[in-house]
């Protein structure tokens, strides 16, 4: 009988410790990782910069979020909305009982308010920029506190998907923006060091048991612009996340503790190269007029082994680009594309068709030029340096010389933008935006970010003038199919004319502590925190 | 000579014949990839094991040891040449010429290098060769770092021109150019020696700095600085030790100089 006692006391410590050591992993804890720069303002309307919009994740309440993970719109602080027929006018019905961090009541005056800061045009709002489709201004209608109309002056795509970025503000409140109806608070920011973030104590939202939600007590982010830093502090246990990793030291923490390395697959990002077709750039003229001949660019595309770029100079973590859009996105890539296959015969013969020939290992045009270029990538990119060598090989193969130069990122920005003095470029481009029309600023041949020859008064070619018309079809239609169908004729354009000869997707790397319990990685930015209010810290 | 002296020559000489001979020694050449071997362990077929793009680093070691090691004794001529020129001949005229070269010297050795360099090379024309690249960031080296020297020897003529013989010389009827040729230059020897052999690893250094940076001699050509961006992220040394070949060899070429620096000093002063 005693020996039962005993064995059942035994049970009941084992149980009971087994049970505070999952409470205390359930509740409470701080969560520490890098921010990579400060952040330039706590204002939500006025974020652009990656650490700001880190911020404003954590503590910003939306209307709507996108779930990360499944790329669906689902709601927040609205229950239910409705999209108009044409596009312009947006219905939201609101949760009641919900209160900003200071304890103010929220309700769709403040909704109403947001909307009418954020459309400010002296605010210079870039979160507002998205929803400008028109000129005029956005009118507000609150039908009751939790029913509000809000309706622009023209038709905005996606219209739903944009209030993911909108954190919504108290009218009334007088720490004002301070205020805020996200899972954290701001509760400390020491410049240049670090950013303290507190768990609200109003946060509306609870767990399928019923417990409130943030899990979390803190989050400490620590202001490190050095990758190397930030490893050693993670490596030591000093950081619990690391949110975008280089393949290398993916590579080197996966080999010593590979549960805490995480591959999410393609993120969005791209890498790509692009030759300077600017009519008025100071280079040869036959350099122009090859690098304006889509045979050329196309020829030149078909002899880049992709395959080789993502396994040597990525390790494996990236994957050959089959076009603009990486397959991640799920919606908007058009899966009849795939990466062009390295063929460097090919390349020849296409380059020979359009009246190269190849004369002692030399590639020469008709009038007898030396088929010679540079490429210039920014100074202390690694993988873009490497991915030039290896390009420089093997364009060697068909006779044609690249020299390799790497600038400062200011200069290379005055050659590319401003003075046009340079043949060709490979450079990244980052998107954190899922749908197209956060792109008109690179697709139009009018944008200033259309690289290969922006601010063009008219379209010079035709194939620019069809991406135009389709990228301004695409922004006004209102059915997604439509949209859809547009689009993915624009990235068939791109594929056949290669103004951008795309080169890889890098996959989404990132460190996850074994302390921390619940992050799932993902490839949508924050990659590793988007789920923040759910993720525990074991003590 | 002492026997670390001695050593220290020796030491140099053999990097100097094995660089000179890298086309023997290492036949596949610093640029041929082998993409099936990337950031291969040393073999027999690869001494020091490979890169991040399957090039042999015994072979970018001594290529980058000949660039490097031929390159910067040619900056260092040049720097000393144009020391002896401005600083040389403005410490023999003395007076304004010593002060307006000072003045001069002064205002370079207060310029931010380092970013100059990196601006000259941004406006250096795209399409040039790696040979040209290499040849115009030593001939920058050169052009630029003349200051220090120049100092030194504005010093060393000052004392000249007021010395005994050279007061003779002129009693004697010796004057201007003739008397600077013959009579001073010949005893600023020693001290244009010893900048000279200062200058060496200064340059470098110099190179290595900006090739840490990215901007140093064009790829696919190696030179100890693009050599040692290498070890960028390198957690311990016990990892890939062979990684460190080029900064040990750099590490005890700088040291070997700076040996037989201290041989010219003693025969300078």
């Amino acid at each position: 009988m005693k020996r039962t006692r005993a064995r059942t006391l035994a049970a009941a410590v084992i149980a009971l410790n087994l049970f505070t050591t999952h409470v205390l992993a359930q509740s409470g804890g701080e969560l520490r990782f890098c921010l990579r720069m400060e952040p330039k303002t706590f204002d939500p309307l006025k974020v652009e910069d990656e650490a700001s919009a880190a911020i404003r994740y954590l503590t910003g309440g939306t209307l709507v979020r996108i779930n990360r993970q499944t790329q669906e719109l689902e709601p927040e602080l609205a229950l239910a909305w409705k999209v108009s027929k044409d596009g312009r006018q947006i219905n939201f019905r609101l949760r009641s009982g919900v209160v900003f961090s200071d304890g103010t009541p929220f309700s769709a005056a403040d909704v109403a308010y947001t909307v009418q800061q954020l459309m400010d045009p002296g605010l210079h709002s870039p979160t507002g920029d998205a929803f400008r489709s028109g000129t005029g201004g956005v009118e507000t209608k609150v039908i009751s506190p939790t029913q509000i109309s809000i309706i622009f002056p023209a038709p905005v795509a996606e219209l739903d998907r944009l209030f993911d970025q909108v954190a919504i503000l108290s009218q009334h409140s007088p720490k004002r923006e301070l205020a805020v109806l996200g899972p954290f608070m701001l509760a400390d920011y020491k410049p240049g060091a670090s950013v303290l973030l507190k768990r609200n104590p109003n946060y509306w939202k609870t767990d399928e048991r019923g417990r409130k939600l943030p899990y979390l007590d803190s989050i400490q982010m620590d202001i490190q612009p050095n990758r190397d830093v930030e490893m050693l502090r993670f490596k030591r246990g000093e950081l619990d996340l690391i949110n975008s990793l280089d393949s290398e030291y993916f590579d080197k923490l996966e080999s010593t503790s590979p549960q805490v390395a995480h591959d999410a697959g393609p993120s969005l990002d791209s890498e790509q190269l692009w030759f300077n077709e600017v009519a008025k750039a100071p280079i040869p003229d036959y350099k122009k007029a090859w690098f304006r001949s889509a045979d050329f660019r196309r020829a030149i595309s078909e002899a880049i082994n992709r395959e080789d770029l993502s396994r040597i100079v990525y390790h494996g973590h990236a994957q050959p680009a089959a076009g603009p859009f990486s397959p991640s996105n799920k919606f908007w890539f058009n899966g009849k594309l795939k990466p062009l296959a390295y063929d460097s015969d090919a390349a020849l013969k296409a380059l020979q068709g359009a009246g190269f020939r190849l004369e002692n290992g030399t590639l020469k045009d008709k009038a007898g030029n030396a088929v010679v270029f540079s490429i210039i990538t920014n100074a202390g990119s690694k993988p873009r340096e490497r991915m030039a060598v290896l390009i420089q090989d093997d364009l060697q193969k068909i006779g044609i010389h690249v020299n390799v130069v790497t600038l400062d990122f200011p200069s290379l920005i005055e050659r590319m933008t401003q003075s046009f003095d340079y043949e060709a470029i490979i450079l990244g481009l980052t998107n954190v935006d899922l749908d197209p029309n956060g792109e008109m600023n690179v697709w139009l041949s009018s944008a200033e970010n259309h690289q290969w020859n922006p601010q063009q008064k008219t379209p010079e070619t035709t194939w620019e003038a069809e991406i135009d018309r389709l990228m301004r079809t695409q922004a006004s239609a209102i059915d997604p199919r439509k949209r859809k169908e547009a689009f993915d004729r624009v990235q068939e354009i791109v594929v056949e004319e290669e103004p951008f000869i795309f080169l890889i997707n890098k996959n989404s790397l990132s460190a996850v502590s074994t302390r921390v319990h619940g992050a799932v990685p993902v490839i949508l930015s924050p990659q590793t925190f988007w789920n923040a209010e759910r993720l525990t810290v074991s003590q | 000579m002492n026997l670390w002296q001695k050593a220290a020559c020796a030491f140099l000489l053999v990097v100097v014949c094995a660089a000179a001979a890298a086309n023997w020694l290492a036949p596949t050449g610093y640029a041929k990839q082998d993409r099936e071997a990337i950031s291969a362990e040393p073999s027999r077929a690869h001494w020091l094991g490979t890169d991040e793009l399957g090039r042999d680093r015994f072979a970018r070691v001594l290529y980058g040891t000949r660039i490097s090691l031929f390159l910067a004794p040619a900056a260092a001529l040049l720097s000393t040449l144009m020391a002896a020129l401005i600083g040389g001949l403005s410490g023999y005229l003395g007076g304004i010429w010593a002060k307006g070269a000072m003045a001069v010297t002064d205002l370079f050795m207060s310029l931010p290098w380092l970013f100059l360099l990196i601006t000259a090379r941004a406006l250096m024309p795209l399409n040039v060769s790696p040979l040209f690249s290499v040849v115009v960031t030593f001939l920058l080296l050169g052009l630029l770092g003349w200051s220090a020297a120049a100092r030194v020897l504005c010093t060393a003529a000052g004392s000249l021109r007021s010395s005994d013989f050279v007061r003779q010389a002129r009693a004697s009827g010796v004057r201007g150019a003739r008397l600077f040729w013959i009579h001073v230059l010949p005893n600023l020897k020693p001290v244009l020696f010893a900048q000279f052999w200062i200058s060496i690893p200064v340059f470098i250094l110099t190179e290595a700095n900006l090739g840490v940076l990215g901007l140093g001699v064009s790829e696919p050509m190696p030179s100890w600085g693009s050599l040692l961006r290498e070890l960028e992220g390198l957690v311990s040394i016990g990892e890939e030790p062979w990684k460190f070949a080029s900064l040990v060899l750099l590490v005890l070429v700088v040291m070997s100089f700076q040996l037989l620096l201290a041989r010219q000093e003693e025969i300078a002063f």
